[in-house]
C-alpha cells in the first residue's frame, strides 16, 4: 500500500475522531480493527458475522470504506481471502466469529499455509472472563490453528490491539508469505482505548526475513552453472510472488538454461517462451521429468520440492549437482540435499547472478529435450478440431482435456483461472498455458476441494479488470457451491465452467490403475447443474460436445455482470496422462500410447479375446473333462 | 548420531512453550529433554534443548525454530565449549541398616541429602548427565523409590552469549505479557 492510501484512509475514519482533531482519539477494539484494516490498505473484507464478533460488525457499519462480502460459509471466507491474495499479492482478510466460524475457516488457512498466501484472519472470541470455562461457542481457536498459520495472536488486552493487527499484516505478507490469525475476545472489542495508530517501525526480535544472499553461495553457484552441461531451472511460486519474473527470464536467457514450472510455478515465465518447457512432476510434461532426470545441474528457485515434483527422491535427478534458493532457510536441505543453498529474496539473488553469469551454448542439451518432446506430441490427445485426430479419442466423446484447450483458446488465453483439485486441475496445468504471473490460482499443497469457486470469487473481486474463469469437477464444486449465493448478491462475474464426468476423476483413476477398477465411492449422482444455477437466477449453458464450445464461452463472456455457469459433460472415464505413479521414480509414467501402439494394443487384444473364447465343441469337452464324464 | 544441545532465547509470551512443543511433533522431532525457565531479562525465557540425531537434523531444527516467530535466538551449543549441568531428586530406600552406605555414596558425588525418613532419603544430585547415570545405577540396588529429573540446561563458557542485543520490550506489549509457561 502507498502512504497516500494510507493517508486519505486515515483521514475517512470514524466521525466520533472530529472534534478532537489530534491524534489520539478513544476508540472501542472493534473500530480499532477497523482504523488498522485501513491503514493496511484493506478495502474488502470477506467474513460472517456471529455472537463473539458483533462488536466489530457494528463498528463496520461506521466504516462504509469497507466492504464487507457475506459469504455463506466461513470456508469460502477464508477461500475468498486466499483468492483474493493470489490475484494480486495484497493481504486478503477473513472474519469469522469465535467456535464453529472459526473452526470453519480452519481449511481455508491451512490451504494458504501450504502454498504460502498472505492473509489475516480476524475471529471473535468469548471474553476474556469465559476463557477456559467451555462457553458457548468458545474453541481454542490460537490452539488449533497453532500448526497451520505463520503466527496467531490471542488479543488479551486492547492495548496491544494495534500492535498486534500491525505485526499480523506484517508477518503475513512479508518473507516467505503466510496466513496469520488474530483472535479478538469480545470484551476486548467492547473495550474503549486511546487510539493513537502506532508509527515507529515493527520490532519483532525473533523475524526478519533475509534480503541479500552471502556472495560467497552466489560465487559457488555461479561457478556451478559454469561447469554445467545439461542445466535446467525448476521455477516455483517464489517467483511470481517475488516479483522475479524478468529477472528470471533474463537469467535463462542470458545462460542458455531451460525451465520447468511447478504447478503454482506456472506464471514465472510465459509458457510461450522458447525456453519454457512447461509443469514438472507427477502430471508433468515427460520430456520436462526426462530433462529433470537427465539434467547435470538443477537450479530450484522459489519451490520446495515436494513429493508430487520429485517422485523418489532415492532415484530423483541423481547425476546433478543442485542450487537451491528460497527466502525460507528451512527448506534448504529439507527434502532434498544441495550443494549450494542460497538463502534470499529471488530477485535479489537473480540479479546477483545475472550480473556475473555467462552465456553457454547448450545445443546438444537443447536437441534431446527436442527428442523427447517429439515422442510427448504424438502421444498428444488434445489436437484441432479438423486435424486428424489420436485414435485413443473414443468417438462423439467430449474430453475434459478438450474443454480446457478450447477455453484456453476462447478465452486467448488471457484468463485468471481458478481451479479445483482432481483431473481438471491437471487439464487445467497441461493445456492452459500462462503467460502473466498470478494468473493461476490452485490450490497446490494442500490440494482443498472446494477451493476454486471461493477463490474465484475472491479473484475477481481484488481484480475486477480481469476475466477469470473458475474452473471445478463436478465434485469439488459441489462442497463449496453455496456460493454461488455470495456471487450474485455480490454481483461478481466470475464465469464458472464445471467439467461434469459424474465421477471423483481423480480419485477414479487412483482406482483403476491401483486398486483394480474398483471404483468403491467415487460415482456420483449429480443435481441438475443447470437448474441449480438458475435458482440462484445465473444464466447457464450445457456443453455436450466438442463444436458447442466456442458459442458457449463466448455467451458466458458476454455477461458482464454477475456469474455464469457451463455444465461441460465430459467422457465420465479419461485419465490425466502421463502419470508418476506415487513414489515411483520421475521419469517411470504411465504413459497414453503413440497412436501406432495404441493400435497394435488393440489388435492383440482382439487377438486375445479369440483365442479366449474356445470353440462351442471344445468348451463342452472341456465341462466334461470336468466332470468326469 | 550424536548429542545436540540447542539453546534457544525466546520471547516471555503466553503460548511460546506450545509453539515449540507442537513444533517437535508436527515435524518430528525425537527430543531427549528440554526445559524452559527465566533468564536475566522478564521478557524473555531460554529452553535448552537435548537431542540425539545426526547434524544435519539438528540443523533442520535449528532452521525450523527460527521460523517461529517468539523465537528470539538459538545457538547450538554443541559447537563450541560450554558448561552443561542436569539436576536430579533421588528417592533411594534407605532404613538404619544401609543409611550409612548410602550417605557415602551422596559424599563421593557431592550429592545433598535433603530429606530424611524412616523408609527412605531424598537426595539432590547436580552435575553432567553421565554423573547423575553413575549415581542413580550406583543406589539402584537400594531401590529408587521415585526420581525426577530437570533435563539438562547449558551455558556457552567464557565471553560466548546468546544474542538478544537489538531487542527492545515494547511498553504495550510489556504490560499485556504474563510469565505463561
Amino acid at each position: 500500500m502507498s502512504d497516500e492510501n494510507a493517508a486519505t484512509n486515515r483521514e475517512a475514519v470514524n466521525p466520533r475522531n472530529g472534534d478532537g482533531g489530534a491524534d489520539a482519539v478513544v476508540l472501542t477494539g472493534a473500530e480499532i480493527v477497523c482504523e488498522c484494516l485501513l491503514h493496511e490498505g484493506v478495502d474488502i473484507v470477506f467474513g460472517y458475522p456471529g455472537g463473539a464478533i458483533l462488536p466489530t460488525y457494528d463498528a463496520l457499519t461506521r466504516y462504509p470504506q469497507l466492504h464487507h462480502v457475506l459469504t455463506r460459509h466461513e470456508q469460502g471466507a477464508s477461500h475468498m481471502a486466499d483468492g483474493y491474495a493470489r490475484a494480486t499479492g495484497k493481504v486478503g482478510v477473513a472474519m469469522a466469529t469465535s467456535g464453529p466460524g472459526a473452526t470453519n475457516l480452519v481449511t481455508g488457512i491451512a490451504t494458504a499455509m501450504m502454498d504460502s498466501s498472505p492473509i489475516v484472519c480476524i475471529t471473535g472470541q468469548v471474553p476474556t472472563g469465559a476463557i477456559g470455562s467451555d462457553a458457548f461457542q468458545e474453541t481454542d481457536v490460537t490452539g488449533i490453528t497453532l500448526p497451520i498459520t505463520k503466527h496467531n495472536y490471542l488479543v488479551t488486552s486492547i492495548d496491544e490491539l494495534p500492535e498486534v493487527m500491525r505485526e499480523a499484516f506484517h508477518i503475513a505478507r512479508t518473507g516467505r508469505p503466510g496466513p496469520v490469525l488474530v483472535d479478538i475476545p469480545k470484551d476486548v472489542q467492547i473495550q474503549e482505548a486511546e487510539f493513537v495508530y502506532p508509527t515507529e517501525p515493527i520490532q519483532l526480535a525473533g523475524y526478519s526475513p533475509p534480503k541479500t544472499a552471502r556472495a560467497r553461495q552466489v560465487a559457488a553457484a555461479l561457478e556451478l552453472i559454469r561447469d554445467s552441461k545439461r542445466p535446467i531451472i525448476l521455477a516455483g511460486h517464489g517467483i511470481s510472488m517475488a516479483g522475479a519474473n524478468r529477472e528470471l527470464a533474463q537469467l535463462a536467457e542470458k545462460a542458455q538454461i531451460p525451465i520447468a514450472l511447478t504447478l503454482l510455478g506456472k506464471g514465472a515465465i510465459s509458457e510461450h517462451h522458447p525456453l519454457c518447457l512447461g509443469m514438472m512432476g507427477m502430471h508433468g510434461g515427460a520430456e520436462v521429468n526426462h530433462a529433470i532426470q537427465q539434467a547435470d545441474l538443477l537450479i530450484a528457485l522459489g519451490m520446495r520440492f515436494d513429493d508430487r515434483v520429485t517422485g523418489n527422491l532415492a532415484t530423483y535427478a541423481r547425476d546433478s549437482r543442485k542450487i537451491h534458493v528460497d527466502i525460507d532457510p528451512s527448506e534448504i536441505n529439507k527434502n532434498v540435499t544441495v550443494d549450494v543453498g542460497i538463502v534470499g529474496d529471488l530477485g535479489e539473488v537473480l540479479r546477483q547472478l545475472l550480473d556475473r553469469v555467462e552465456r553457454r551454448p547448450n545445443e546438444a542439451w537443447f536437441d534431446r529435450i527436442a527428442e523427447w518432446r517429439a515422442d510427448s506430441e504424438l502421444r498428444e490427445i488434445v489436437r484441432p478440431a479438423e486435424a486428424p485426430q489420436h485414435p485413443a479419442v473414443p468417438e462423439g466423446k467430449l474430453l475434459g482435456a478438450q474443454v480446457i484447450r478450447d477455453l484456453f483458446e476462447f478465452t486467448a488465453g488471457g484468463a485468471i483461472t481458478v481451479t479445483d483439485v482432481g483431473q481438471h486441475q491437471m487439464w487445467e496445468a497441461q493445456y492452459y498455458q500462462h503467460e502473466r504471473p498470478h494468473s493461476l490460482i490452485t490450490s497446490g499443497g494442500l490440494g482443498t476441494m472446494g477451493f476454486g469457486l471461493p477463490a474465484a470469487i475472491g479473484a475477481k473481486m481484488s481484480r475486477p479488470d480481469q476475466e477469470v474463469w473458475a474452473i471445478v469437477g463436478d465434485g469439488g464444486f459441489q462442497m463449496t457451491m453455496m456460493e454461488l449465493a455470495t456471487a450474485v448478491q455480490e454481483r461478481v462475474n466470475v464465469h464458472i465452467a464445471i467439467i461434469n464426468n459424474g465421477f471423483l476423476g481423480m480419485v477414479r483413476q487412483w482406482q483403476e490403475f491401483f486398486y483394480e477398477e474398483r471404483y468403491n465411492q467415487t460415482p456420483m449422482v449429480n443435481p441438475d447443474f443447470c437448474k441449480l444455477a438458475e435458482a440462484y437466477g445465473i444464466p447457464t449453458v450445457r456443453v455436450t460436445e466438442r463444436g458447442q464450445i466456442e458459442e458457449a464461452v463466448n455467451a458466458s463472456r458476454a455477461q458482464t455482470a454477475g456469474p455464469t455457469l457451463i455444465d461441460f459433460v465430459v467422457e465420465k472415464e479419461e485419465i490425466v496422462f502421463p502419470m508418476v505413479p506415487a513414489g515411483a521414480d520421475l521419469d517411470d509414467m504411465i504413459r497414453r500410447p503413440t497412436p501406432a501402439e495404441f493400435e497394435r494394443q488393440q489388435r492383440e487384444r482382439a487377438a486375445e479375446a479369440k483365442a479366449e473364447a474356445p470353440e462351442p465343441e471344445a468348451a463342452a469337452a472341456a465341462l466334461g473333462s470336468r466332470f468326469g464324464v | 548420531m550424536a548429542k545436540h544441545i540447542l539453546a534457544a532465547l525466546v520471547e516471555n509470551r503466553p503460548g511460546v512453550l506450545a509453539r515449540v512443543a507442537n513444533l517437535f511433533r508436527r515435524r518430528s522431532f525425537n527430543i531427549d529433554s528440554l526445559s524452559v525457565g527465566r533468564t536475566q531479562r522478564d521478557d524473555m525465557s531460554r529452553m535448552t534443548i537435548v537431542m540425539e540425531s545426526d547434524s544435519a537434523e539438528a540443523d533442520r531444527l535449528v532452521k525450523n525454530l527460527y521460523k517461529l516467530v517468539d523465537v528470539v535466538h538459538v545457538d547450538h551449543l554443541h559447537s563450541q565449549p560450554s558448561v552443561v549441568r542436569e539436576m536430579a531428586l533421588v528417592k533411594v530406600r534407605a532404613t538404619s541398616d544401609n543409611r550409612r552406605e548410602v550417605i557415602q555414596l551422596c559424599d563421593i558425588f557431592r550429592a545433598r541429602i535433603i530429606d530424611v525418613s524412616a523408609e527412605s532419603l531424598v537426595v539432590e544430585i547436580t552435575g553432567e548427565e553421565e554423573k547423575l547415570e553413575n549415581f542413580t545405577e550406583l543406589v539402584r540396588p537400594f531401590g529408587i523409590v521415585e526420581m525426577v529429573r530437570t533435563g539438562m540446561i547449558a551455558l556457552g563458557r567464557g565471553g560466548h552469549t546468546l544474542k538478544d542485543e537489538g531487542f527492545k520490550p515494547n511498553r504495550s506489549r510489556a504490560a499485556a505479557r504474563r510469565n505463561v509457561l
